[in-house]
Order: structure tokens, then sequence, then C-alpha cells
């Protein structure tokens, strides 16, 4: 199937990407043969077929609502980023 | 392998894989090496040893721990740019436990970015090379442990397998690799790439090697929910019906490189001439399995890698200057949180990782979900059952782990397909979840030579073989059940 540079843009955008326009058209080339491939289980049958989306042999894990020492703490953690303020991650500007 | 003792000291054993990496550096083996907490590791052993102090089953073992592993030696960077400056304040589980025997870290190893790609030229620190011929590519994603491995600088690597990231580079390397069953060893601090087929296992140069592996790093681990109980050594014998069976799909396959069908062929006789009767199994479903891969795991990937946002770990773009950078055209009214997010982002990722995570987000986004996604996670089921089917028949399936040999450096790397396609015959177990453990199974004859290069003898002096770029390693796998782990491993022991 056909990739617009419409389709690429919003794909860009649902991904944070900000793509240069030489990036996007090596990218629309590089999409389309991929979903040219994967297209190949067009010719699968699977009607009556459940799906599986994991192999973990288990249904919910349940445990207590309680606080467990952590490996890191939060200095450590506060410590990784590039600011923090009051013992907060600080975030460039959102208003 | 070597274990510190009386006689061997560790620091022996340190000084002697730090001089291999040494020989070696040209190879691009790894992104750090830990030279100074190493022998200094080597000399509390020894202390240890010597004062008649009990020691851990891996006292002294120089290991290789794969970049995507959390340790607090060395920045974790998975070989991916968005990482750099990671140093991690906790180990993963898989390091704790090797540790807790005594295991030394000597050094972390190259990979595709994130763990995307089948050679390790997707690495931001540039390709690691074949320890057979530097022309070649490694293999991937762990590359850089498979080649640790085979050319000596570590006794064993960590690595981890999400469509085929151990079993391939073990193979274009000529080193042993266990791709364990889904769930055997925690995942607890390895970055995560596809989650419902990421596996932690090893690079070694014995089944004897890997088994003790296994059993010191699987079992439940209450940090990763996905963990199983420990059964690595446990397991009931379920294995007696002394049959191995062979994929006709995959013997038949004109993709299939000749000397390996030849090399698969002389396993399945030596396995005849151990007391194993020989069957043909019809899979017509693993034709489907790379499609499903290609499907599911990139909507993984799209999930787990939209964490990395330069807000509280590792690297963060400079050109945050509206102005200067272009728009992702639908939301004109960016915020500088927004514009932090997206510049970092296309700054941080390798062009596969923007692939992966851009068909990730198509395949599940709305209108394209069913057609796409479910449909993919329908035929892992049918992929699942086929498996089972099997191994009503069989005890094992032996397979080639890729089409070909190693290939050479730049031949793939531009052409996403053709390097997926690499991964036809190694995806179909992890969309399982089963066990596999990838084997050196001879030499080609020759090495071809690609119209790429015309002159494949150069620099023959840097060549680690003594018959310079002549041969290249052919390697098979050995797929069984799940839970078959120790099994498959004994299995191959049987045939070497």
């Amino acid at each position: 199937m056909e990739i617009t540079d419409k389709e690429i843009s919003h794909l860009a955008s649902l991904s944070n990407f900000s793509l240069a326009a030489d990036e996007k058209n090596a990218l629309k080339t590089d999409l389309k043969n991929i979903l040219k491939y994967i297209s190949k289980l067009d010719e699968l049958d699977v009607s009556n077929v459940e799906p599986t989306f994991q192999v973990f042999e288990m249904e919910n894990v349940w445990r207590p609502d309680e606080i467990t020492p952590q490996d890191a703490s939060c200095e450590a953690l506060l410590a990784l980023t590039k600011e923090s303020l009051d013992h907060q991650v600080k975030v460039p500007k959102v208003l | 392998m070597k274990i510190a003792n009386q006689t061997t000291s560790a620091v022996s054993l340190v000084q002697a894989a730090l001089g291999k990496i040494d020989q070696y550096q040209d190879w691009h083996i790894f992104t750090f090496v830990n030279r100074d907490a190493a022998l200094k590791r080597a000399r509390e052993i020894d202390k240890k040893i010597k004062n008649g102090e009990p020691v851990g089953r891996l006292a002294g073992v120089p290991y290789a721990l794969k970049d995507n592993f959390l340790s607090k030696e060395g920045e974790t960077t998975a070989s991916a740019k968005i990482l750099t400056g990671l140093t991690s304040p906790l180990n993963a589980t898989c390091v704790e436990k090797l540790e807790a025997e005594d295991a030394i870290m000597i050094g972390r190893t190259n990979l595709d970015a994130f763990a995307h790609g089948s050679s390790t030229e997707n690495s931001f620190f540039g390709p690691t090379k074949n320890a057979f011929d530097p022309e070649r590519v490694a293999g991937g994603s762990s590359g850089g442990s498979a080649v640790a491995v085979a050319l000596g600088c570590a006794e064993f690597a960590t690595g981890t397998d999400t469509g085929g990231s151990i079993r391939q580079p073990a193979s274009f390397n000529g080193v042993f690799g266990i791709k364990p069953t889904y769930g055997a060893i925690s995942r607890y601090g390895v970055v995560a790439m596809a989650s419902s087929t990421d596996v932690v296992g090893f690079f070694a140069k014995t089944p004897a090697d890997l088994d003790l592996l296994m059993s010191v790093a699987s079992g439940k681990d209450a940090k990763d929910l996905t963990s199983l109980p420990d059964f690595y050594g446990f397991e009931d014998k379920k294995l007696k019906k002394k049959k191995i069976g062979f994929v006709k799909e995959f013997v038949e396959s004109p993709a299939l490189n000749p000397e390996l069908k030849t090399a698969l062929e002389a396993k399945l006789s030596a396995f005849r001439s151990k007391g194993y009767e020989i069957v043909e199994l019809s899979l017509p479903t693993l034709e489907y399995a790379l499609a499903t891969y290609y499907i599911l795991q990139p909507a993984e990937v799209a999930s787990n890698l939209s964490r990395y946002d330069g807000i509280r770990y590792g690297f963060r773009s400079k050109n945050l200057d509206p102005a200067k950078v272009c728009s992702a055209d639908e939301n004109p009214e960016k915020t500088a949180l927004d514009l932090c997010y997206q510049q970092t982002r296309q700054e941080g990722f390798m062009r596969e990782n923007k692939r992966r995570i851009m068909i990730g987000n198509f395949v599940l986004s709305s209108g394209f979900y069913d057609a796409y996604f479910l449909k993919a996670a329908k035929a892992r089921t049918l992929i699942i059952k086929e498996f089972e089917k099997a191994f009503e028949k069989v005890d094992a399936i032996l397979s080639p782990v890729a089409p070909n040999p190693a290939f050479r450096l730049g031949e793939k790397v531009n052409d996403p397909v053709s390097m997926y396609l690499e991964d036809v015959m190694s995806v179909p177990v992890n969309l399982a979840g089963i066990p596999a453990v990838a084997f050196p199974a001879g030499w080609t004859e020759s090495n071809p030579a690609s119209k790429s290069t015309k002159n494949p003898t150069k620099n023959p002096t840097k060549n680690p073989t003594k018959n310079p770029v002549s041969k290249l390693p052919l390697g098979l796998q050995l797929l069984g059940p799940r839970r078959s782990d120790k099994q498959l491993l004994e299995m191959v022991e049987e045939i070497l």
C-alpha cells in the first residue's frame, strides 16, 4: 500500500519525531517496502482463531499495596535528570 | 570455562581477557572496558581463595555484558545516543546473580541500538566486525557479545534474544548461544525491546558452560512478574521419544545456503548414529512467522520506546529553538516541552529505531489495528499450535539459525526488508516462547567474495584466524518445547 506524505507526517507526530524532508522521503520508501512485506499475512486465514498477546502462562498477578524497599533512591534517580527543583523533575515550559 | 582456584588466579584470568580486548580493539567489540574495577575485584577474589574462604561458582570468571543490561559500572546506553550519559543506579537481576557467584564484568558490548537489527551495524558507536573476517558483520543484535567470546575477550557473555539476537551472532562467530524459554531468566534491569518475546540468555564456548550459567541465572524474580518459577534442572525427563525433527520448508527453501543444508544433514546423521529417529516435519505456518513478528515486535517497540524523552535520564537535544527545527506539521502550537521531546527523539534514535517505532504506531493506529496487529496476534496462535503439534511427534527440531553465514558489512544495512529476512528462521522460536540452543556446525569451504569487495584478503595480518578470510562459521539451532532448555543442551552435547 502507498504511504502518503500526510501519513508519514502523522506517524512522525505520533512517534514524536521532527523529521527532516529528506528523512521523510527515505522513510516513506522504507515503510512502503516493509508494509508490502508484512501484508503477506493477508494470505493466511485466521478466522475463528483467538489472538495471543503474551506467552506468560499467567493471569493477573496481585500483590499487597505496600511500599517495599527499592534498588534506587529518589535522590539517585533525581541525579540522572537534566534539571530538578525542590526534589522534583523540572521540565521545559508547558504553557 | 576457567574458574579461579588455588592454581589459577582471578587476576591472571582478568589480565588474559584484557590482553585480548587490547589485541582486538579494531573489532570494535566493547562500548566500555571495566579495566580497573575488574582487576580490583579479581584481587579480592584471589585473597578470599588464598584465605580459604568460600567463593562463588563463577569465581574470577571475566564476562562481557551486553550494553542493554543496567549495571552500576559504566554507562548503560543500549548503543543508542538517546541513552548516552546514563549511569544506572541499579543492577539488572541477571548481573546481581552473576556477581553473587563472583563473576567479573570485564566490559560492556556493542549492539544494534536498542537491539534493533541483525548485524550490529545499527549501533550509534559503529559496527562490530566478525570474529573471522573483519569485512563481514558480527551478526546481531548481540554482535559484540558473540565476538567477545569468539576472540577470548571474555569467558562468557550475556545477550538478549527478541527475534534471534543471540542465536544469529553466535552462529556467525562460531560460539554456543542459548535463547531460553520465555521467562526463564528475569528481565528486570534489561532495556525493553518487545516485551512479549524478549529473553535474557548467554554466549559461551561449550554447552556445559551454558548449563552452569542457566543454573545460576534462571528462576523467579519478584521484580519481573513474567519470570517463571525456577524449573531449570528440576524438570522431568519428558523428552523420551528419541526423535529429532527437521522442517521440510526450511530445508527445501531456495534461500538456504547449500553449505548450511549440508551441515544440517550431517548433524541429522550424527543424531541418527546416537539412536535418534529423524522425522520430516511440515510446518507451513512458519512461512508467516516473519511477517507476524515484524508487526507485533514494532508495535511493542513503539510502546516501550515512547518512554525516552530526554527528561529523566540520558541525552537531551540542545537544538530547542522553535524557529530552527522543522515541524512535524500536525501540532503548530508546540510547547517547549513538545519541542524537547521531538528534537531529543529525532536526534537520539537511529534510522532503524525510527522505522520500527513508526511501523509500530502504524499497525496500532485506528483503522489498521484489526488488519495488522490483531491479525498478527491470531497468526501467532497458529504458529504456537503448529509447534505444539510438532513436539507431540519429536523431542526437538534441528534448524538453521539464519539462511546464510555472515554477510558483508554494508550489504544489507540500507535495505530493511532484506535485513529482516535474516531473521526468517529465528523468529518463530520467539513468537512461541520456546527455547533454542545455537551451536557451531562446521565451516564454509571458502569465503565467498562479493562483487562489492575486489580484494577480500586485504589486511590479512589483522585477521585472528590461522587461515585468514578463508572460512566462515556455520551455525545451527536445536529447538524444543517450553522448559526443555537443559535437555536441548544435553542433546547438543551428544553430537559434538
